[in-house]
């Protein structure tokens, strides 16, 4: 089959031509024929990505509260206020609840589901037992006279404390959810889109992923509740 | 398989009762719909606070029986109140940018674009994309309640600086209304976030096979980096909206500095700093005004590469301007922020940034137009607003280089020159945009077309009106008038300006009117107009690949598969004058036939022109 090509653009023509009757793409935009990156996502891969993204924009909420709070504490009426001991217990709660998480996911392959949700319902425990911990915090504040609008400090201590602490909520959230995963097997529910490209899950296919997920949240906020403890601390 | 994926897939919509499929729909053509008719009652209404604010400008102290009995609160015995004027303002200015522009391009064209373009079924969380869009009825319902709470609603501007915002006792819009002010924008910024995770993780995840991100139309690229933005972005507007609700209600002073009286008495804060709410509003502000401009830079590049029927000249290009204004949004700021105080050499380092961040969109203004270079242009409806964002952009960007400079802008700030310069460059180049948009994709949303003759009688009407209204507004900038002030009858200096407020207002309500025939013309076609077909316009991206309006799952039982970038039209030597991305390899010239001779250069444009009329 003969072509002929008139064109103005002899280079579109040239690759026109080229490629046995296939039409090339300009070149770098073919990127070969091959499946893009994503063309069969597993709902794992795209949770786990949902979910880095949501660690970004918590982040930034605490960033813009850190620059907030050191543009503050150069100015020359700043004086601290003594922070209530319990904060360590608390602390030391937060991080125990971490690391029975972190155990729990490294050898729950072994166990299976019971190991699993005891784990999960310890570390819940422990994340109540804290949250209970900061409102003994805020209560022995108040009681030495000490209120959100009593110095610079003692906002910036009440207003870290409480956005933690509803982020720490959804994490509480996150863990009843993974639980809730553990505890039934998952109905193997068909979605409405075909199979291809969003695959339903495997019976119980989500158990893991669910409790991964609500992991790694608890662990990004038990670092950020470090990360709040040294701010308002030093 | 095929038939009963296919059947597995009717039977489950008709399942679906009319609640699930059209009201608490988790399908994002659904979704984007919504958000779109919910962003055009709020852009009704924002436009119609404009009227009120131009009625006042233009004839200060004239009295309006009519409009006195329609408001009694606002306008009592026809004239209209100071604290309405400035509720008004300051709720036109919030309503338009964050209730109907955010809104309609990322939760409107975002929804409804996002998985058709990159060949997905769904966005990556169904479920939190429908949440994202029920935060924002209520958020609609809080800030609205504020007109009607003693005070009225919130009066100090779309920015919100404090002290006036974190002293309820401050002016009467400094009360109740401010408070339901920050409370109804907090809501919807997490409505916001809900929705920038899911475009993210979506174009990240869902592409179809082939779709690798240099294929990726323009339109896509937008959305995605502008959910970046507003990812990174909206989150410190939060901290801060949350710190003003703390000096507002919890006795805190974020903001409030030391000294201040209100009337005779002395406020009780001390040691805030009013400056750092402006950084970190500004530090979203800036972003913002990208969130609004990038997703129509990205659309009308679509557009116009479709109906010049040529590719979009420099695509590479493009996707790196886009990448490096979204970059440079986030060093900007302080150039809101010249005449606070700031260091000199802190200026000369926005002033900076401000000019480098003129070079990207540069760069995208001489790619459009050498796109449009010896193309032959169709002109529809789309193609119009199109070329108007065009010269809208370039016209409030020229400014925008004048105002990034601090030596130009401690004269211009806060003046009308100001108003005139973002009203150019983000209002009207991302509503004239959304026009091309809605012509554009209206046949994918309902499956008819819209009237194309309505369409152009409404550009021939908006775009002289736009003009009128807003390029006399720069002379009253550089006479001096300020923005915001109730009456510029009150200043000697004003009052020679009287003749151009009367025509920029004259110009506002020809403006304001012509809208109406837009509304009418898409309420009509949704139920009348003429059956659209799969692909009206001869282009080549996926959304087009599939049935007008696309059924749940949008593709059947088989993805798409991607073999070519979005640009295929007027390709050498080949029959059509586009190639959609889907197809493997284009019908040369006389294929078929046996008969070599006669090709030609494609780009007859025969495909769309003749689909095109059938609006």
């Amino acid at each position: 089959m003969a072509r002929v090509i008139v064109s103005r653009r002899p280079e579109a023509a040239r690759r026109a031509a080229g490629g046995n009757g296939h039409l090339a793409s300009p070149p770098g935009f073919g990127d070969r024929d091959g499946p893009g990156w994503g063309a069969e996502p597993s709902p794992v891969a795209t949770a786990r990505v949902g979910l880095w993204i949501l660690l970004v924009a918590v982040t930034m909420l605490f960033i813009a509260f850190t620059v907030s709070y050191l543009s503050r504490r150069s100015a020359p009426d700043w004086t601290p206020v003594p922070l209530p001991g319990i904060l360590w217990v608390n602390t030391a709660v937060l991080l125990a609840s971490s690391g029975v998480l972190e155990w729990t996911r490294r050898t729950h392959r072994a166990h299976q589901g019971d190991a699993l949700r005891r784990g999960l319902m310890l570390a819940g425990g422990l994340g109540l037992l804290f949250l209970i911990g900061q409102i003994a915090a805020w209560r022995a504040l108040d009681a030495a006279g000490v209120f959100m609008s009593s110095s610079p400090h003692s906002a910036f201590f009440y207003l870290l404390t409480g956005v933690h602490g509803l982020h720490l909520l959804g994490g509480l959230g996150g863990l009843g959810y993974a639980l809730s995963r553990s505890s039934r097997p998952a109905p193997a529910r068909q979605p409405v889109p075909a199979p291809e490209s969003q695959p339903a899950p495997a019976s119980g296919g989500q158990t893991v992923p669910a409790a991964e997920g609500a992991t790694l949240f608890w662990h990004f906020l038990s670092a950020l509740w470090v990360y709040v403890l040294i701010l308002i601390s030093i | 398989m095929d038939a009963a994926t296919a059947h597995a897939e009717a039977h489950t919509e008709h399942e679906l009762s009319f609640w699930r499929k059209y009201i608490f729909s988790t399908d994002h053509k659904i979704i984007g719909i919504q958000y779109a008719l919910t962003s055009m009652f709020m852009a009704v209404l924002g436009g119609f606070l404009a009227m009120f604010v131009r009625l006042q400008l233009g004839w200060p102290g004239r009295q309006w029986p009519i409009l006195g009995s329609l408001f009694p609160g606002g306008m009592p015995g026809g004239e209209m109140t100071q604290a309405f004027y400035l509720s008004s303002v300051t709720m036109h200015g919030t309503i338009m940018i964050f209730f109907v522009l955010t809104t309609l391009l990322t939760g409107g064209f975002g929804n409804f674009l996002i998985p058709l373009q990159i060949g997905a079924r769904d966005m990556a969380f169904p479920f939190l994309n429908a949440l994202s869009y029920w935060l924002y009825p209520p958020a609609i319902i809080v800030l609205l309640a504020s007109f009607f709470v003693s005070g009225g609603a919130a009066g100090g501007g779309w920015t919100s600086y404090a002290p006036l915002s974190a002293l309820p006792q401050a002016a009467p819009g400094s009360g109740m209304g401010q408070t339901l002010w920050l409370v109804s924008l907090a809501i919807l910024i997490v409505a916001f976030l809900l929705g920038s995770l899911n475009y993210i993780t979506t174009v990240l995840q869902l592409r179809t096979r082939g779709m690798s991100m240099l294929r990726l139309p323009l339109t896509i690229w937008a959305l995605f980096l502008t959910s970046i933005l507003s990812l990174l972005a909206f989150p410190v507007l939060l901290a801060a909206s949350i710190m003003l609700l703390f000096d507002r209600m919890g006795g805190t002073s974020f903001f409030v500095p030391a000294g201040l009286i209100v009337g005779t008495v002395p406020v009780d804060h001390a040691g805030g700093n009013p400056l750092l709410w402006q950084h970190l509003f500004w530090f979203l502000g800036h972003p913002e005004v990208y969130v609004l401009i990038l997703p129509p830079m990205g659309m009308v590049s679509d557009i116009l590469a479709n109906n010049a029927r040529k590719p979009i000249f420099g695509y590479r290009f493009m996707v790196a301007s886009l990448a490096s204004i979204t970059f440079l949004s986030f060093l900007v700021w302080g150039h809101h922020m010249y005449t606070s105080g700031m260091h000199p050499l802190l200026g000369t380092a926005f002033m900076t940034t401000t000019l480098i961040i003129a070079v990207p969109s540069a760069i995208k203004t001489f790619n459009w137009l050498a796109t449009l270079w010896r193309a032959k242009i169709r002109f529809t409806s789309a193609m119009l607003f199109t070329l108007g964002f065009l010269s809208l952009f370039v016209t409030g960007g020229l400014t925008g280089i004048m105002l990034g400079q601090p030596p130009v802008d401690i004269y211009l700030q806060d003046t009308f020159f100001v108003v005139a310069h973002f009203h150019f460059v983000m209002g009207l180049a991302a509503i004239f945009a959304s026009f091309a948009g809605t012509y554009y994709w209206f046949p994918k949303m309902f499956g008819r077309m819209m009237s194309e003759r309505l369409g152009k009688w409404h550009f021939w009407l908006s775009f002289p009106a736009a003009y009128l209204t807003f390029f006399p507004m720069h002379y009253a900038g550089l006479m001096g008038m300020m923005r915001r002030i109730y009456s510029p009858a009150l200043y000697a200096h004003l009052q020679g300006l009287q003749p151009i407020n009367i025509v920029v207002s004259i110009g506002a309500f020809i403006l304001f009117s012509a809208q109406f025939i837009f509304l009418y013309n898409f309420f009509r076609s949704t139920r009348r107009g003429p059956k659209a077909e799969r692909n009206p316009w001869g282009a080549t991206t996926l959304e087009w690949q599939a049935p007008s309006p696309p059924p749940h799952g949008n593709w059947g039982a088989h993805l798409p598969v991607v073999h070519r970038w979005a640009y295929e039209y007027s390709t050498p030597g080949m029959a059509d004058d586009f190639i959609p991305q889907t197809q493997p390899s284009g019908v040369p010239v006389g294929a078929g036939t046996g008969d070599g001779e006669g090709a030609h250069r494609g780009g007859d444009g025969t495909h769309g022109d003749g689909r095109a009329r059938s609006g």
